[in-house]
């Protein structure tokens, strides 16, 4: 699904390199974590696949089922398959979350060549998913993201998620601010889009979102690289015993 | 020379090019009167130069010069007409006149409307001793020249008294013609006591317009006025309002404003009644060499009043965005409710905004907040967006249309709101293509 190699990306304004070297494989349906020390490159990772601005490639080549990623604008990735549920999602005032929702959902299809959904299709489809995640007609009519708590702007990046069905799910910390509550809902939308077609790279701090999504294979990310991969056992020494031992090992 | 000296001079070389001081109306008439005493009101001020203060952001030179300059005629034929899904009564004007044809009767239940060169000939018609009254109030504390030419000159424009709820809005259609003519149009309405009338307006007039709406809603009157501008590269045009309203009354008055060389839309509105409300709005949207000023004055002299000016401008391509806005509220104007926000959108390094907001308030218990920003489209947002898949073109038209929704929440009429961000998603369309100009 997703071949990362050799990826080498420093800060396009400023000297600063942060990507070393990065290699990863995810077949595809396979959950991946990656965990790491803050400053090792894994937000990122996710911006750079995703096409964000101010980072430059050097080296290196990430592929989306064969198509290079890094040549193509965001919104071509993002029809490739590509999503990127974000650790901080953005407010956009003035964009109503249906709207938002049903353009991008639209724009996708129309950049595949597929046709776009109908008003009455998209509702009830939008309506169904919405229902899981507990997300109320209210917050569906407000802006996108706006006055919404850090759990509903999590949710909604979920709700998204299902609406899009992209092959390739980066979620950036989605645990971040969750109350456990929170983090079960979360945790069961993603779960819900598991399947042999889609696989996920979820990025946290913390083996406890581990619980709930179980990866197939986790790394620990220091410095730019991958520097050790296993199983979700990995994601146990860290919460037990922090990266200090785990990173001596390598360095040793 | 001095300054005055110099608009007394700008004045003469305007009215001397063949134009008359005055409108056709005898000087027997209410009409002639009411014209008589706005030319010696404009003799009396001169036309404004570059150094006058209210005319700082905007040279008033193609204002001045006695013919208009010519302007090349829009062809956007292709186009859906603004408003044309609602129904509406249409009065049509072709180069400033009022074309019978193209108009629809002027009969309608709950209003009465009339030309203003007809009206002129009934010596006890309503609209005598109030024409020319509410401009004339609009004269101080600052000076609107142009508005008390337009009063001395005009003889076209509609009167519109209403006194019930019309089952349909007024819709005033500016067509033009011709190349290089100058309208002058002036329009009073006044919505009696617990009446209500919307008003709308579209298209360019005129090579050169100026036009001035004088507008009175009674106690627990309602008027609605959405307006479009036509956007003709090269047309200019002077507009004014001025609005005097009552106790519990409401005025609501939206303009969108696309291209256009020039473009001075000015309002002046006084709450005069306790727990009146009065919203007035603008969007508009600039790509090239062009300039859009609004200029906006409200009075609180009511206690419990609420007023909000809205103005927001997208500018690219040298297009140049000016507001003035001030809220003055006067001495026992208690419990006021002012607020006054302009923002621009610029798309680009050529282009300017321009804005000078005030606040003058003499009572001790009111709320008044304004803001004015300026910035570029927000680059988070546009890769959040493109990162959902959405091309880059149209997540800055999403985002673009997001920065003027405030200023369209302030029309009522859903059907009429959807006319006017149709218009402007169709406009953004375009130029997401063409670099400069439709």
């Amino acid at each position: 699904m997703l071949e990362i190699k050799n990826l080498h990306v420093k800060l396009a304004d400023e000297d600063k390199v942060i990507l070393r070297g990065l290699d990863l494989s995810i077949g595809a349906g396979e959950v991946h974590a990656i965990m790491g020390p803050n400053g090792s490159g894994k937000s990122t990772l996710s911006y750079v696949l995703s096409g964000r601005e101010g980072y430059e490639v050097t080296d290196g080549s990430a592929k989306l089922l064969g198509e290079e990623l890094l040549e193509m604008e965001p919104e071509a990735r993002a029809a490739a398959g590509l999503f990127l549920a974000f650790q901080y999602p953005v407010e956009i005032p003035g964009v109503g979350n249906m709207t938002f929702l049903r353009t991008a959902l639209n724009a996708q299809r129309k950049a595949r060549g597929e046709e776009e959904v109908s008003a009455g299709d998209f509702l009830k489809l939008v309506r169904e998913k919405a229902k899981t995640l507990k997300i109320d007609a209210e917050m569906l009519k407000r802006p996108v993201n706006v006055g919404f708590s850090g759990g509903e702007k999590k949710r909604n990046e979920i709700l998204q998620m299902a609406m899009l069905e992209p092959k390739m799910c980066i979620l950036d910390e989605t645990d971040s601010g969750l109350d456990v509550d929170a983090m079960k809902l979360v945790s069961d939308g993603v779960n819900a889009l598991r399947d042999a077609g889609r696989s996920f790279l979820v990025i946290t701090h913390y083996q406890r979102l581990l619980d709930h999504i179980k990866p197939d294979v986790v790394h620990i990310m220091a410095a730019g690289r991958i520097v050790k991969t296993g199983g979700p056992e990995l994601a146990l020494e860290v919460e037990n015993n922090g990266y200090a031992d785990l990173l001596a090992e390598v360095q040793a | 020379m001095t300054i005055q000296q110099a608009k007394a001079d700008a004045l003469a070389a305007r009215l001397g090019a063949g134009a008359e001081g005055q409108g056709g109306s005898t000087q027997q008439s209410w009409l002639g009167a009411a014209q008589a005493a706005a030319l010696a009101r404009v003799q009396g001020m001169g036309l404004p130069g570059k150094r006058d203060e209210y005319w700082r952001y905007t040279d008033p030179s193609t204002l001045n010069v006695p013919k208009a300059l010519s302007a090349a005629l829009f062809d956007n034929r292709g186009e859906p007409r603004p408003f044309s899904a609602v129904d509406r009564l249409k009065l049509v004007f072709v180069d400033g006149v009022f074309d019978p044809a193209q108009s629809d009767s002027l009969a309608l239940e709950g209003i009465e409307i009339e030309r203003l060169s007809q009206a002129a000939a009934n010596p006890s018609h309503w609209a005598a001793g109030l024409y020319g009254t509410l401009e004339a109030r609009g004269q101080t504390p600052v000076e609107r020249p142009f508005a008390a030419l337009n009063t001395a000159q005009a003889d076209e424009g509609v009167l519109i008294r209403v006194t019930g709820k019309p089952s349909r809005p007024v819709s005033l259609i500016y067509l033009r013609k011709s190349v290089d003519c100058d309208a002058i149009l002036h329009h009073l309405i006044k919505v009696e006591s617990g009446a209500e009338l919307t008003l709308l307006e579209n298209g360019p007039a005129a090579a050169r317009l100026s036009k001035v709406m004088e507008v009175e809603v009674a106690d627990k009157g309602r008027f609605h006025h959405v307006r479009t501008q036509g956007r003709d590269h090269d047309r200019r045009a002077i507009s004014h309002i001025f609005a005097r309203i009552g106790a519990g009354a409401l005025f609501k008055s939206f303009t969108l404003t696309a291209n256009g060389r020039l473009t001075r839309t000015e309002a002046f509105i006084e709450l005069l009644g306790a727990d009146s409300v009065a919203h007035i709005a603008g969007a508009s949207v600039g790509d090239g060499d062009f300039h859009h000023d609004d200029t906006v004055f409200v009075t609180h002299a009511a206690e419990r009043c609420e007023s909000r000016q809205v103005y927001k401008k997208v500018l690219k391509n040298g297009a140049v965005g000016v507001f003035q806005g001030k809220i003055l509220v006067k001495q026992g104007a208690q419990k006021t409710d002012g607020y006054q926000i302009s923002q621009s959108l610029l798309l680009d390094d050529d282009s300017q905004f321009l804005a000078k907001p005030e606040l003058e308030i003499y009572a001790d218990d009111v709320k008044c907040s304004h803001g004015s920003t300026s910035g570029a489209i927000d680059d988070t947002a546009l890769y959040y967006l493109r990162s959902r898949g959405v091309p880059l073109k149209q997540a800055q038209s999403l985002l673009v249309l997001a920065f003027l929704a405030e200023a369209i929440a302030e029309i009522d009429d859903e059907a009429i709101a959807e006319d006017i961000r149709g218009r402007l998603e169709a406009w953004l369309h375009r130029h997401e293509h063409a670099g400069n100009g439709q």
